[in-house]
């Protein structure tokens, strides 16, 4: 895809974040829809591209009123948002449609019109991971942690760090959920929820919902925002059970999609002002930092704890305060790919100043799947 | 009302000689008899050059804890915590996720790279699991 050809003209997150138990989840999708139209100066009879992840198309296009030319419908975990925003970019150049909405949405924690995810007895999870006492992606994530940990030198204190470093983002944030500041000790001493992890290393459980608008950059600039260009793009798939990744030292997806990403944005590591990285747990950041090439792997989690990603920092990461202290809704790509947009736009509550350049990479799954997105504020 | 149960594996067609495999005290893999590639979970195909010229055999059953968390909350249905969820890595190439028996379920029991031994643990009388315990020796 050609760089800085396709942007962001509207962002908006649910007028409500954290626990909505006024909203269905399919309400709390078209939330969202409607606050990211209204910020882009759209009518719904606008759009004629949408993608959305979990809730079909059909669901939401036909609840909001949205008659589209184009749709796509996948849904490989948290970092759908990243792959629809891909797709959506190549379906704009390729003259499929010219202006696509983008929605998520979850009720996570009321579970209102959400349905249950189940795990079939005859499928090869169901067959050879779930006997063994998987019960939710608690206790699945953190699985490669110990290995990754022994084959780097990786500390405790280190992964500690992790949360601690995004409370303090948090604090800035008026809509994060967690604001108050942790210490490394509080981090491991809070419950255990799956050794070596605890309750601060595991994300929240919230309701929510964010949508964006994409359109080619040349109408971009007709718009009432500041446009945020999608400069670079990747995703690819691995394997839906934790215990076949190729290894436990890196993912295969994450080294995919990220490579891709910064390709074909043409950009170095040293360009990138902001950074998130989809922190469902808090080993994420470190495989992030590792697979995406900003460092080797064993310097990932003295980085961190030296205080290179915190407010200040030479790498600014996970900027709202991440799923550990932003929210979480179960689907959190949508929510990095707000803040990478108000960065762009010079609106986020800790902004960063003067950022030109953010990545966004994603997560599905435990390590299933991953989409990275290089954006822009400049063409 | 019953106990909640363990998560019971369903077979299928192409799963089904692992499934008989348990119940006879065997742990099967599958190689390709083009490549030699030998794969987990089954399949009637070599995942790595797609021959469909493969064959089960019956595995030494050895391997090493490549990784594993200890599970405290929430439990899964008909598991008490803390428990291991493991990920071994078997003697012949794959892994597989499992349980690890007879040994506490402890961070300083449970070692990584630790030396194990298949086990099979029978859930009813269709359904036996693969599981694993400290090599002897
Ligand atoms: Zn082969």
């Amino acid at each position: 895809m050609r760089r800085n050809q396709v942007a962001v003209v509207g962002a908006a997150e649910t007028t409500e974040l954290g626990v909505v138990p006024n909203a269905s989840q399919l309400q709390l999708h078209a939330d969202a829809a409607l606050n990211a139209i209204a910020d882009a100066g759209l009518k719904l009879s606008d759009i004629d591209g949408f993608a959305t992840a979990v809730e079909t198309p059909q669901q939401v296009c036909h609840y909001l009123g949205i008659k589209p030319t184009w749709v796509d419908g996948t849904s490989v975990g948290g970092c759908s948002f990243m792959l629809h925003v891909r797709h959506a970019a190549a379906a704009i150049e390729a003259g499929l449609c010219k202006t696509v909405l983008i929605t998520h949405a979850e009720s996570g924690k009321s579970m209102i019109g959400k349905a249950p995810r189940s795990i079939p007895a005859d499928s090869l999870q169901g067959q050879f991971e779930a006997p063994f006492g998987v019960y939710g992606p608690p206790s699945m994530f953190p699985i490669p942690v110990l290995r990754f940990m022994k084959t780097y030198g990786i500390t405790h204190e280190q992964l500690a760090a992790v949360a601690v470093v995004q409370r303090e983002w948090a604090a800035k944030n008026p809509r994060a959920m967690m604001k108050d500041p942790i210490t490394v000790a509080d981090v491991l001493n809070s419950r255990m929820i799956a050794y070596p992890f605890r309750l601060l290393q595991c994300c929240l459980v919230t309701d929510g919902g964010g949508a964006l608008i994409l359109t080619s950059a040349d109408r971009a600039r007709d718009f009432p925002r500041k446009p945020v260009y999608i400069m670079g793009t990747g995703e690819s798939v691995e394997t839906p059970m934790v215990s076949q990744m190729e290894t436990f030292n890196s993912s295969r997806a994450f080294k995919t999609a990220g490579p891709l990403a910064f390709k074909e944005a043409g950009i170095a590591h040293k360009d990138v002002d902001h950074l998130m990285i989809y922190d469902a747990f808090a080993h994420l950041p470190l495989f992030g930092l590792g697979d995406l090439g900003f460092m080797p792997h064993e310097e990932t989690g003295k980085f961190i704890a030296d205080g290179n990603t915190r407010p200040g920092g030479k790498l600014p990461l996970n900027t709202n305060g991440g799923g550990l202290s932003y929210m979480h809704s179960g689907m959190y790509g949508m929510y990095a790919l707000q803040e990478s947009v108000r960065q762009m736009r010079g609106i986020a509550p800790a902004q960063v100043p003067n950022a030109k350049i953010s990545v966004c990479h994603g997560v599905g799954g435990m390590f299933a799947a991953s989409g990275t997105i290089v954006f822009t504020n400049e063409r | 009302m019953a106990e909640p149960q363990r998560a019971r594996p369903k077979p299928t067609p192409e799963t089904q000689h692992f499934w008989d495999g348990t119940k006879a005290g065997e742990l099967r893999l599958q190689r390709c008899d083009a490549c030699a590639h030998v794969y987990f979970p089954p399949r009637p195909f070599c995942p790595s050059c797609a021959s469909r010229k493969v064959s089960i055999f019956k595995a030494s059953g050895k391997g090493f804890l490549y990784s594993y968390v200890i599970n405290h909350r929430p439990a899964a249905p008909g598991f008490t915590p803390p428990y291991a969820i493991a990920v071994v890595e078997l003697a012949e190439g794959p892994r597989m996720m499992s349980n690890i028996i007879d040994c506490p379920q402890t961070p300083e029991a449970l070692e990584l790279d630790m030396k194990l031994e298949v086990a099979f643990q029978a859930l009813d009388d269709k359904i036996t699991l693969p599981v694993f315990r400290p090599a002897k020796g």
